[in-house]
């Protein structure tokens, strides 16, 4: 949001200005990211978040279509083409590693992001939209990563697809058709491995798309703080540009020597071994299991072992997976306080941290064999979720009583002493013309 | 939008009357043309990600079972997936048969499960019906499970010697694919 005292852009060389006559596209920048961009002063490192998935999803793009010119989509040779990039084409090596931890690393910064927000109820009014179309690019991701990794056609990937495809098959009479559909074929094969790369493709740009969205939305009430406090005046804010972009520059600088240190020293302590080993169709790995970032959704999947009234298993564990993560599209009004930050809801907080654990839970029984005692703590865990969501957050913003909330964001950094003395309130100042 | 600004106009003009005018039906009309067009397009869109041809084509097999001796088994390719052919021992056949039937958690006999005058031949496809993956048990030394047939290790399901499941999360038998003798030796699946 431009508040009232944001900066206004303006142009000194000629060639600015005649741009910003024509097309406006500095201001514009100077008003998303720039200094004409306000936010509140006391954001705290778990902010750096979302532009680490920004570059996240740079890395991606740009080690992506690097490695899409020399890698062959065809069931034949997707394998041999993998080790092609590894061994002949040049850095070929550091780019797969790149693109492979790339993705692990762009869910590690995800679900910090995603748990940021459920703390900091970043989703509450008037923030509903951005919260919406960040579940839709989480979404979107898990597809895309999902069809990445099939890609290299090894045995991980080739029973991968068939499993996950498997999901769509467990739906009552359109699942068979669908999943045949979607595989183009009986068993994953060719067609399916084709089609896999031109939607791993396209996804990353729909990404892109509804990223802009998901930025657009947040200008409009402007970024939500560690208070939950709204900004009230100056005194609250600071320049996007240089306060937050040196912070965010740091963030990056840190969470970049993490990432390389995986990248080089340990490229595939992320990856499973038995994706190097050619796709066999007629042979399973005696333990499958996804990617690391899937293991709670696929926790929640295999924690369904008995049938329900009608409901075979197998349908109930795909619907329950499917809702663990359709269940955020409805927060917003499943947590009713008005209090938005964790900080001062110790009912709220006591919970919050449970469910940090049920998550733990679900992550390591995921990446586990399906035997016991695993299945019985994923299912506790599974439970514990879905209460979450559903019974604990309407009810504990029924009857919580929150700590005394800080005046205005100044107090909360500064004490009550200097809060609001030189602050220009901004109810006085609304009518002063705001740029977009 | 067009037919926003057109449904404004019309609110306008048609004030005081609620009689259907010429103009009406060209408005439906245009945009049921428009619609049908729509559909036509997205119909071959969605329709090209349906096995092909060539797919389709793959669509029987032939194998010879003169060489599998009984207790043995061994995986075809049908459709790109195993197939299962297993020629059973009197034991196994007497242990499948020896299962009340209605006790299953998917009820199916040997026979049902087999071809008249080809009860030894236990012909399924090597697909566990969970998910999809291949069970154990048609390799010779493969761990065949708890009931002597297959056994699936991706999430322990148990399959008896008619194939059936017993034990685990799968809903339903290993399926039979529609398959004939040609001959004695020859089997013709799909």
């Amino acid at each position: 949001m431009s508040f009232p005292w944001a900066k206004q852009y303006e142009p000194k060389l000629p060639l600015m200005k005649f741009l910003d006559e024509k097309l406006p596209l500095p201001r514009f920048v100077y008003n998303a990211v720039g200094a004409g961009y306000p936010v509140p002063r006391n954001l705290n490192y778990f902010w750096n978040f979302g532009v680490l998935a920004g570059f996240c999803l740079v890395i991606q793009i740009v080690t992506g279509v690097i490695l899409a010119m020399h890698y062959a989509p065809n069931a034949l040779v997707a394998f041999d083409s993998t080790e092609h990039i590894m061994r002949d084409v040049n850095w070929g090596w550091m780019l797969r590693y790149g693109h492979a931890n790339g993705a692990s690393f762009f869910f590690v910064v995800v679900y910090v992001h995603i748990f940021r927000g459920l703390f900091f109820s970043s989703y509450k009014a008037p923030r509903e939209m951005i919260w919406l179309l960040g579940v839709v690019i989480f979404l979107l991701m898990m597809a895309t990563a999902f069809m990445g990794y099939v890609l290299p056609w090894g045995q991980m990937s080739f029973w991968g697809a068939k499993v996950i495809t498997g999901l769509f098959g467990a739906i009552p009479l359109v699942g068979e058709p669908l999943q045949i559909w979607l595989l183009g074929g009986y068993a994953p094969d060719n067609a399916a491995l084709n089609r896999f790369f031109s939607l791993h493709f396209l996804l990353p740009f729909v990404i892109l798309g509804v990223v802009i969205l998901h930025i657009w939305a947040l200008h409009i009430p402007g970024s939500s703080n560690p208070t939950g406090v709204e900004v009230k005046s100056e005194s609250d804010t600071v320049p996007f540009h240089p306060y937050y972009t040196a912070k965010d520059g740091f963030g990056l600088g840190v969470f970049l020597v993490i990432y390389t240190l995986f990248v080089f020293f340990m490229p595939n302590s992320l990856g499973h071994p038995d994706n190097y080993i050619p796709a066999n169709p007629l042979s399973t790995p005696a333990h499958i299991v996804p990617e690391w970032y899937f293991w709670p959704f696929y926790a929640i999947l295999r924690a369904f072992t008995q049938d329900f009234l009608f409901i075979p298993a197998k349908l109930m564990g795909v619907i329950a997976m499917f809702a663990s993560i359709l269940v955020w599209f409805f927060l917003p009004w499943l947590d009713r306080s008005p209090v938005r930050s964790g900080l001062y809801r110790p009912v709220f907080r006591k919970f919050f941290y449970a469910l940090l654990v049920a998550m733990a839970v679900l992550f390591w029984c995921g990446g586990a064999p399906a035997e016991e005692p695993y299945v019985m703590l994923s299912q506790i865990a599974a439970m514990y979720y879905f209460a979450h969501f559903l019974i604990i957050l309407p009810l504990v913003s029924s009857f919580e009583t929150p700590k005394p909330l800080p005046g205005s964001i100044t107090e909360a950094v500064l004490g009550d002493k200097t809060g609001g003395h030189d602050a220009v309130p901004l109810a006085t100042t609304n009518d002063a013309p705001a740029s977009a | 939008m067009a037919e926003t600004t057109i449904d404004t106009h019309d609110t306008v003009e048609g004030e005081g009357g609620g009689e259907v005018r010429r103009r009406d039906f060209l408005e439906i009309a245009a945009v049921s043309a428009a619609g049908v067009g729509g559909l036509a397009v997205l119909y071959p869109l969605i329709s090209q990600m349906a096995p092909s041809k060539d797919v389709l084509a793959e669509s029987t097999t032939e194998v010879d079972v003169s060489a599998i001796e009984p207790g043995q088994a061994i995986k075809a390719v049908f459709r790109k997936q195993p197939v299962f052919v297993r020629n059973l021992t009197p034991a196994e056949i007497e242990a499948a048969n020896a299962v009340p039937t209605g006790s299953l958690r998917d009820p199916q006999s040997l026979a049902e499960r087999t071809k008249e005058g080809y009860e030894n031949w236990l012909i399924t496809m090597g697909v566990c019906t969970h998910l999809g993956c291949v069970p154990l048990g048609a390799g010779e030394g493969e761990n065949k499970g708890e009931f002597g047939g297959y056994f699936c290790p991706c999430h322990g399901s148990h399959y008896d010697t008619a194939a059936r499941i017993r034990k685990g999360p799968a809903p339903l038998n290993l399926e039979v694919p529609e398959y004939e003798f040609t001959s004695d030796t020859t089997v013709q699946i799909g």
